[in-house]
């Protein structure tokens, strides 16, 4: 059963004294912080511009597209464009998106702690994360990178005279940046939680967050590895994956992929954590099977680890070792529809509004549930070798990746405006700024399953006339999602003077985040909280906002 | 309505108030609620870290059970063209300097700041002489082309040393003792560095210890660290059989 809420008003709320943001003033006091609050800022400025970045390679790529022959641009500088976007999206917008951020910022607040574990291992984690950053931002001064964000071996060993070894220190830096992070979350959920905060009783965006920090830890040391090896191969000749000297370009394979699989359940993870709290929160209901959900993530993540191989069907892994990958494929399937069938349980009979974060949440619903679906197709044998290095790939992990995490992270984002900055986005041009991404979105990425289903090959400049009504439907998506992503760069910088004050709870959401001041003190809490109710408990939020009326009164 | 969100801001906190009203120790962060809580998370942190490693250096153990088994003929000759008795030399030193890490650690644990820094000088010192040993290695590889790369030379394994019971490769196996040794350089390299780190953060740790903080109940970063020297100890004592002993005689 759903309770009814009614939304305090925010008109009388005013902004609280003394908060986290001016605590300490200068720009030095933002540099040298160790409170997780702030890092969380640093980081999320950081990841929006190399958000941008990464888009603006992806719009060079479908204007190239918008024509089937390659007029814009040559061959190799397409690659690089193409390369470029995968690695700066990837490796600094999708990875550290949701956990750097809204984890960095929320999960001590959650669980009602004052800091993460370690503080300044979280600072440093930042620091690793801008030099990877600077690295990159080298390379593209240098010239850039044409290996595919892969990196695959020969290729990048051997054939190819770009900056990849100035992009193999950028990934294996901002590496070691989100195993800190995780490596922090995991300490800090394991050692800090609040008297009464047991497991169980943990926000589920703690419990998938966690999930995901397990896979940093344990994954993307070996990509490290694997990405020694080849910058050792490039530069100075050793032959682990060199074929003249008796390696196997297939070993590079299998380590890259067991950290690069794994890394697609670190992005999305903790973007499920974020739709559990905004579906329950905009539904005033517990989230359906809250065990389940929370099972799932954990299931996911070691599930996660024993697909790789999905990725190296067409290259020759024997037809056993394929077989068996495909089944445990289909595996992984089953946690992350467990999640979908309890969201929408979640908001069976709830009294739901339509608030922006609920909005960017069931576009979430949709594009992921298209996206997962298309991945049971792709992990299943046959079906792969047919469309494996299509734009059908392309148009699977996009739904994913951006129809999925993306949302999310918006969804995120807009929901814990109000705790991050103390004042309201406008709701109005936001709800606007949602449909115009979610339209943009199916746009852009719908024609691209249709186009890949009919032959066209990833990763080329140019292609077959035949391709081109899909390809322009495309681009000109890519253009609507374009401004559905910079709608709330604008109007989100506007709200930071000019927004509502939000007051402590204007979800009247249960977290314990929402209920401290907004923005936060440094410190959190003025008290550590003892925790005496479950997750997602609105009837005890009703109980306690009635006491305080009492009290008062 | 609008009562509810004028009572709940909080009244201006004293600042740091609670560190007034009890006693902690010197060394506790003020985000910990106790200072066991504090020695816990550390060392909780540092067992994860630690797990990061081993998946690190375990890309490279796969890499070498992969071509070992591949190319058994060429890591045993690559193998027994190393230098043993330097291996074994050093397996002892790295030893030793477990010994003297751990005495340190129980040093601090006494609260004797003296013998604390005499040990972690001793773990320092053994810490340099295998890295010493480890370069008297290498350095022989290079003058022996036995380097993966432009120079390297598969002279020695196809016609080996006459008066010894080498085996001569063929051309074609001889080629793959290029795969051990870049393993070999991969491997021990890789651990040389984890050295190298870690005897810079003991020469740090030597330099804090004059303050005496270690020696007055702040145990944690001696024993955090001596954790990772005894990790980089152990790596060191499979990478030993695997890379000096898979078939001597």
């Amino acid at each position: 059963m759903s309770t009814i809420v009614s939304l305090p008003d925010q008109t009388t709320a005013a902004l609280p004294k003394r908060t986290y943001i001016n605590n300490e003033h200068g720009i030095l006091s933002w540099l040298l912080t160790a409170d997780h609050k702030r890092i969380a800022m640093l980081y999320l400025v950081s990841i929006t511009f190399f958000f941008f970045v990464g888009g603006f390679f992806a719009g060079m790529v479908r204007l190239e597209l918008l024509t089937p022959a390659g007029d814009l641009m040559a061959a190799d500088t397409y690659n690089k464009m193409f390369t470029m976007h995968g690695i700066v999206m990837i490796f600094l917008f999708l990875v550290p998106s949701v956990p750097a951020t809204l984890g960095n910022f929320l999960i001590p607040i959650m669980i009602g702690a004052k800091d993460l574990a370690f503080p300044k291992i979280n600072l440093l984690s930042w620091y690793l994360y801008m030099i990877g950053g600077i690295f990159v931002l080298t390379t593209l001064v240098l010239g850039g990178v044409d290996t595919g964000w892969t990196f695959t071996t020969p290729l990048s060993t051997h054939y190819l005279n770009t900056h990849v070894v100035t992009t193999a220190t950028a990934i294996f830096i901002a590496g070691f940046s989100s195993i800190f992070t995780g490596l922090n979350f995991i300490v800090t959920i394991h050692r800090m939680r609040a008297p009464g905060m047991t497991w169980f009783r943990l926000p589920l965006f703690v419990w998938s967050n966690y999930a995901a920090s397990v896979l940093m830890v344990l994954g993307t040391p070996v990509l490290a590895i694997a990405i020694v090896l080849v910058a050792l191969e490039r530069t100075i000749g050793i032959g682990v994956f060199d074929p003249t000297k008796g390696g196997d370009p297939l070993l590079f394979q299998h380590l890259f992929w067991f950290y690069s699989h794994p890394a697609v359940y670190i992005m999305i993870l903790p973007g499920f954590g974020v739709i559990s709290e905004v579906i329950s929160t905009f539904s005033r209901k517990r989230v359906f099977g809250y065990t389940a959900v929370a099972f799932s993530s954990v299931a996911i993540a070691v599930f996660g680890f024993f697909v790789w191989a999905h990725h190296m069907f067409i290259m020759g892994v024997s037809n056993y070792s394929a077989l068996v990958f495909s089944l445990l494929t289909m595996l992984v399937a089953v946690p992350s529809a467990i999640k979908i069938f309890n969201w929408s349980f979640t908001m069976q009979k709830g009294s739901i509004t339509f608030e922006t974060p609920m909005l960017y949440a069931f576009g979430f619903i949709g594009l992921f549930t298209i996206g997962g679906l298309t991945g049971v197709f792709l992990g299943a044998l046959g079906m792969d070798v047919m469309l494996t290095e299509t734009y059908f790939v392309v148009a699977h992990f996009h739904f994913v990746m951006v129809g999925g995490m993306l949302m999310a992270f918006l969804a995120g984002i807009h929901f814990w405006w109000p705790k991050l900055t103390g004042r309201m986005y406008p709701e109005s041009v936001s709800k606007l700024a949602a449909i115009i991404t979610f339209v943009g979105f199916i746009l852009t990425f719908f024609p691209q399953f249709v186009v890949g289903y009919l032959g066209m090959p990833r990763r080329y400049h140019a292609y077959p006339p035949e391709f081109q009504v899909l390809n322009v439907l495309s681009t000109a998506g890519a253009t609507v999602l374009g401004v559905g992503y910079m709608l709330p760069l604008l109007y989100l910088a506007w709200s930071l003077k000019y927004g509502a004050i939000a007051g402590n709870n204007p979800w009247q959401a249960t977290g314990l985040e929402w209920q401290i001041q907004s923005p936060p003190l440094t410190e959190n809490f003025l008290e550590t909280p003892i925790v005496d109710h479950e997750a997602y408990d609105y009837e005890w939020l009703e109980r306690k906002t009635e006491r305080e009326l009492q009290y008062v009164g | 309505m609008s009562l509810a969100s004028t009572i709940t801001h909080p009244p201006e906190p004293e600042i740091h108030a609670s560190h007034d009203v009890h006693e902690h120790p010197f060394y506790q962060k003020h985000h910990f609620e106790t200072a066991e809580q504090q020695r816990e998370a550390a060392s909780f942190g540092m067992w994860l870290f630690l797990l990061t490693e081993i998946m690190f250096f375990g890309g490279l153990f796969f890499a070498y059970l992969l071509y070992r088994n591949w190319y058994y003929d060429a890591f045993v000759s690559a193998s027994n063209s190393i230098n043993m008795v330097m291996g074994l030399v050093n397996t002892i030193v790295l030893i030793g300097s477990s010994f003297t890490m751990a005495m340190a650690v129980w040093s601090a644990e006494v609260r004797n700041k003296k013998l604390l820094q005499i040990f972690l000088l001793a773990t320092v010192v053994l810490g340099f002489a295998f890295l010493g040993i480890k370069s008297g290695e290498y350095y022989d590889k290079f003058a022996e082309h036995h380097v993966p790369g432009a120079s390297f030379d598969i002279h020695d394994f196809v016609h080996p040393q006459p008066g010894t019971d080498e085996k001569a490769l063929s051309v074609d196996m001889a080629n793959k003792t290029q795969i051990f040794f870049s393993l070999y350089f991969a491997m021990t390299g890789v651990h040389a560095l984890h050295m190298i780190i870690g005897i810079a953060i003991l020469i740090g740790l030597l330099w804090y210890s004059r303050s005496g903080i270690y020696t007055e109940g702040y145990v944690q970063p001696i024993e955090n660290f001596g954790l990772y020297w005894h990790f980089v100890d152990i790596v060191w004592i499979f990478l030993f059989p695997l890379l000096y002993l898979i078939n001597r005689h």
